[in-house]
């Protein structure tokens, strides 16, 4: 035992072999087989469940993060506008980091959408080994003596049972990568509770301790960038201080000017 | 013999690709010894392509018990370095 088989096989052994516990009466051991077979299929469906359960709340977070990003753009404008520089930076950092957050969240969404897909399809194997499973235990109950059933009964379940391992593992992997993204998704709530993404305008510029770490987090760069590119727009209108978000009323055939990102 | 992918599908393969294997296995094992991320995920790909080629795949209501189990194909090195052991692919 060894190399790439070494732990694996005996993990997965390990599981067999808690199956195969009951070896007494062959007919006896057949039908406790099956009907723990049955029970782990409920189990893994639970699992593709949970999976399907965890995305729908990175999904939902990612609907709100899109808002916010909306909302934070406006802002900044509307800071801009009334000639806060300040407190438009700050609010470019929190979309930036707004930003990022929903980057991940997209690569973890497509990440258990391939989980939840590997699962479908492990269920599927695993229903199929154990309906043919289900067939072979009649044919061993009624062919074969004690003795030669009990050959054959070890050989069918470890099959299964491997099987069912294996399923076993994905299902765990699965957990431990929605695990993860769970605490990913926690901390998004946290900035979002810590008012990170709440009106910015409520706020005076700069003064709390979230302010600092979003000055830490977020790329220095992409802000000033943002910032001037804001500038720009803004202040090639030559926006009176109106107060208004639409500040960009001299543009050229801007039709929806809470939209423009294209010049 | 039969070689699991974990995750995959049991294929059923000559029993003279054992050697084969081994040495796929041995690169692999290398890669993760010289903490080499690039060169792990590479001879990992090709053992498991390696198995997919020249493998059949078991019908899904066979029921057969694997000669060898392999990790599944998205491990990192970090995990296979936990998982793997270091002597050769295939017990005996």
């Amino acid at each position: 035992m060894a190399g790439l088989t070494g732990r694996m096989s005996t993990v997965v052994k390990a599981k067999v072999s808690k199956l195969l516990d009951r070896a007494e009466d062959p007919a006896e051991t057949l039908d406790y087989s099956y009907q723990k077979q049955v029970e782990q299929l409920q189990n893994v469906k639970k699992g593709i469940a949970d999976v399907v359960t965890a995305k729908k709340r990175l999904q939902l977070q990612e609907t709100s993060l899109q808002q916010q990003l909306v909302k934070l753009d406006t802002q900044a404008r509307q800071a801009l506008s009334s000639g806060q520089e300040d407190l438009a930076r700050t609010a470019l950092e929190r979309k930036n980091i707004a930003q990022t957050e929903l980057q991940s969240l997209d690569t973890q969404v497509t990440e258990l959408e391939d989980q939840q897909q590997k699962l479908t399809d492990s269920e599927q194997k695993l229903r199929a080994k154990i309906e043919s499973f289900r067939t072979k235990k009649e044919v061993i109950k009624a062919q074969y003596s004690a003795a030669e059933a009990q050959v054959k009964i070890s050989e069918a379940a470890t099959g299964v049972g491997e099987q069912m391992a294996d399923v076993g593992l994905a299902m765990q992997r699965a957990v431990d990568k929605t695990e993860n993204m769970k605490a990913r998704a926690d901390a998004v709530q946290e900035l979002e509770a810590a008012g990170t993404f709440e009106d910015i305008t409520a706020l005076g510029p700069g003064e709390d301790d979230i302010d600092r770490q979003l000055k830490a987090l977020s790329s220095k760069s992409a802000v000033d960038d943002d910032l001037a590119k804001l500038k720009g727009e803004i202040g090639a209108g030559g926006a009176p201080d109106a107060g208004q978000l639409p500040a960009g009323e001299t543009d050229p055939g801007a039709g929806e000017p809470s939209k423009e990102q294209s010049a | 013999m039969i070689v699991r992918i974990s995750g995959e599908d049991q294929y059923r393969l000559q029993n003279d690709l054992h050697e084969r294997l081994n040495q796929l296995d041995s690169a692999v094992l290398g890669a993760i010894d010289a903490d080499d991320e690039a060169a792990f995920k590479a001879a990992f790909s090709e053992l498991l392509d390696f198995v997919r080629a020249k493998g059949t795949v078991v019908e899904e209501d066979e029921i057969e018990t694997s000669d060898l189990i392999l990790p599944p194909d998205d491990i990192t090195l970090a995990e296979a370095a936990t998982e793997f052991t270091g002597e050769g692919l295939i017990p005996d």
